[in-house]
């Protein structure tokens, strides 16, 4: 628990110490800059960060009063890894280039990995369908429409071996984005690894698994809270058992930051989320460094580049504080964070898409200098739909002239020890501590979200936003500036043949298998569900007999209940 | 006296839970003085055509991103017709290739306002609609 020395350890914020500024910069004001002032005025009177974060006109040693490098930058690879949790960066590996991808049937989407993998990419990231992120089979009525379309239909296992196929799960690694029913499709990967004859304990890749972020931004969530942060624990808890080497769950600020927050706002309300998963664990009994080394998280790269560097800095440097001082782990792995950043998509404009290049050039090269461990970048056709081969390409292509051509892989941290970015830093830090211990105060973050609170916060903060872009105080070119005519660009389509493709797949898997041994597998299911057993083993038989992604969520309902929220505008 | 409130519903049909969108026009319209129902999320067509008939709304404004528009939008414009309820202007906000719009709007939506758009020219669109075609006149 927070206590006194803890607070006491706090890097000094610069904004809480009056500034003041050397004999020499105070002479510089005087004369030359009053003088430059005096003869043309800056363009506005207030700058500010894309989260409407004030920035001062210049930063120097006057703020960084109270900082010290030995205790608040370090050394890489060192507490409290502010330059980052490897001493030789990229020097020694690249970050992973994680493209995100899935879109139609289990055979289009496996089409797309190869080829991504051939074109050089070096890990899998799974994009799932609404109807499967929602735990809904492709034939059930609220599917209607949506089949294939955000991302990859997966119904049962016998999708998700052809998903994979030829793809040897033993030498990939595989990031899977889905939440609510992450456990379900977890256990279908695992079954699809053993029948490849792969190690599970060789197993690599992460499971989003983060349901505190849906309640908070994305929306996607099934259950009410409670069972929902069990079905976590449960996976967390095999995971660290059973396969060392998986990420059990990715801790994502991502999709609040898309949802309107602003950039101290997702990391702060990314790492209290954090901190709720380690107490469900500790509560569960599990010992802190048997599980924090699995703990990863997910940011966002929006568009301003160094706020961005600092709030990976930033989230670092507390999670590292959370670990040693609020839980007492011991092993550095457990101290380390370890993220994944993608470009981000709200960012990206329907206009002039072309510019979207430019703009996820800029976002990948802010998540490389905070040291992200793996990345995605967007296409520049996102803002419209999926995207086409050739906009993915250049996608994967910007990651690479990033590794090989500009350098910036050369040195680790090459912010480091600049006033700015040190500053800003230290100030993002300070943002965050006040926001989870608010969270805290509130009594946690299920607590929060059941009153609103990050919700409300990210709503406010989103209209905020758009009327700095309505009132053009905030400029985006291509949309209120910088209009042009233009015509349509190419665009994947996903028809509904892939519904039609899904259900005839149903039909056939439904009157293939033994719906005796399903039958008998969702009620052993249904009987744990309603004690206090790790559902994982459960579900793996249920899949491993082909019961539908549908009817073990619909097993699940009919002992947790859903959740319904009262919306908040 | 006062002028009759423009009474809007915000909807999210289908699944997806992204409701940045919805949330922000929902905040404008009610700042620019109209009365806005929002239903919250994964809306049926149905569920969206008996909230409008039960609020009594003039304007339906339906925020879709996930590339269901063409099976969501079409069901809900063959319920308003069946309910009668054609004078009830429908607009969608959200991700639409312009290779639909065409027929959409044959369908009867009367706007797609698409990444971008001002809260303003909305609320401009609404008041002029509903100023020129009163509902039930």
């Amino acid at each position: 628990m927070r206590d006194e020395s803890e607070r006491k350890s706090s890097p000094t914020s610069s904004s809480e110490v009056p500034r003041k500024p050397s004999p020499g910069e105070r002479e510089w004001e005087g004369k030359t800059l009053q003088a430059t002032l005096a003869a043309s005025p800056e363009r506005a009177s207030d700058f500010t960060t894309v989260s409407s974060y004030p920035i001062r006109r210049l930063y120097t040693e006057a703020d960084l009063a109270g900082w010290s490098p030995e205790r608040d930058l370090g050394s890489p690879g060192e507490p409290p890894y502010t330059r980052g949790i490897h001493p030789t960066m990229y020097r020694s590996r690249l970050w992973t280039m994680r493209q995100f991808a899935g879109f139609g049937t289990a055979q289009d989407t496996n089409r797309r990995f190869r080829y991504l993998l051939a074109q050089g990419q070096t890990g899998l990231s799974v994009a799932f369908d609404l109807p499967t992120l929602m735990g809904y089979d492709s034939d059930h009525a609220m599917s209607e429409g949506e089949v294939g379309k955000c991302g990859v239909a997966i119904s049962s296992l016998a999708d998700m071996e052809t998903l994979f196929d030829r793809i040897p799960l033993g030498d990939v690694t595989t990031s899977m984005t889905i939440n609510s029913p992450a456990a379900v499709i977890w256990a279908m990967y695992l079954a699809v690894a053993e029948k490849q004859g792969a190690d599970w304990r060789k197993l690599s890749g992460t499971l989003q698994n983060d349901i505190l972020k849906e309640y908070i931004a994305q929306k996607e969530y099934i259950y009410p809270p409670e069972p929902s942060m069990r079905l976590v624990t449960d996976t967390i808890e095999f995971g660290a058992k059973h396969t060392p080497k998986f990420n059990s769950i990715s801790i994502s600020g991502y999709h609040i930051r898309e949802a309107g927050s602003t950039a101290i706002q997702e990391l702060a309300f990314t790492l209290r989320d954090g901190i709720e998963y380690v107490e469900d664990c500790l509560r569960r009994g599990l010992q802190i460094d048997d599980f924090a080394p699995r703990l990863s998280f997910f940011f966002n790269a929006h568009n301003d580049f160094f706020e961005e560097i600092a709030k990976y800095r930033a989230a670092r440097r507390i999670w590292q504080r959370v670990m040693r001082e609020r839980f007492s782990a011991k092993n550095p792995r457990s101290w380390a964070l370890r993220f994944h950043a993608q470009t981000a998509g709200c960012s990206l404009t329907a206009q002039q898409p072309y510019n979207n290049v430019v703009r996820t050039a800029v976002q990948a090269l802010a998540a490389v200098l905070g040291g992200t461990q793996s990345l995605h970048t967007n296409s520049l056709d996102e803002a419209w739909a999926l995207p086409t081969e050739s906009a993915a390409t250049i996608a994967l292509r910007t990651q690479q002239i990033l590794a090989h051509e500009s350098g910036v892989t050369n040195t680790a941290d090459p912010f480091g020890g600049s006033y700015f970015v040190e500053a800003l830093t230290n100030e993002i830090e300070r943002g965050a501590w006040d926001y989870i211990e608010k969270i805290d105060a509130l009594g946690g973050m299920v607590a929060a979200i059941e009153r609103g609170y990050p919700q409300r916060e990210i709503a406010d903060a989103a209209y905020r936003y758009q009327v700095a872009v309505d009132s053009k105080e905030k400029i985006i070119v291509g949309t209120n500036a910088y209009v042009a005519d233009e015509k349509p660009i190419e665009i994947l389509q996903i028809d509904e043949s892939v519904a039609q493709h899904q259900a005839e797949r149903l039909r056939r898997l439904r009157a293939d298998r033994s719906n005796d041994e399903v039958e008998r597998r969702l009620g052993a299911l249904r009987k744990s569900a309603a004690g206090s057993e790790n559902l994982m083993p459960y579900l793996y038989e249920a899949v491993k007999a082909y019961a539908t992604l549908g009817e073990i969520c619909d097993a699940l309902r009919q002992v947790f209940g859903v959740h319904d929220e009262a919306a908040i505008t | 006296m006062p002028e009759k409130k423009i009474r809007v519903l915000i909807a999210k049909p289908g699944l997806d839970g992204h409701d940045r969108g919805a949330k922000v026009i929902a905040r404008a319209l009610r700042d620019a003085g109209m009365e806005v129902i929002y239903t919250g999320l994964r809306q049926t067509p149905e569920m969206i055509a008996s909230a409008a008939a039960q609020e009594d709304v003039d304007v339906i404004g339906l925020s879709i991103l996930s590339g269901a528009h063409n099976t969501l939008c079409t069901r809900l414009m063959g319920l308003l017709r069946a309910k009668g309820m054609t004078d009830v202007t429908v607009l969608i906000g959200g991700i639409i290739p312009e290779a639909d719009m065409a027929a959409l709007k044959k369908a009867g939506v009367a706007e797609i306002f698409l990444p971008g758009t001002t809260t303003q020219a909305i609320v401009d669109f609404i008041r002029q609609r509903v100023a020129a075609a009163p509902r039930g006149a």
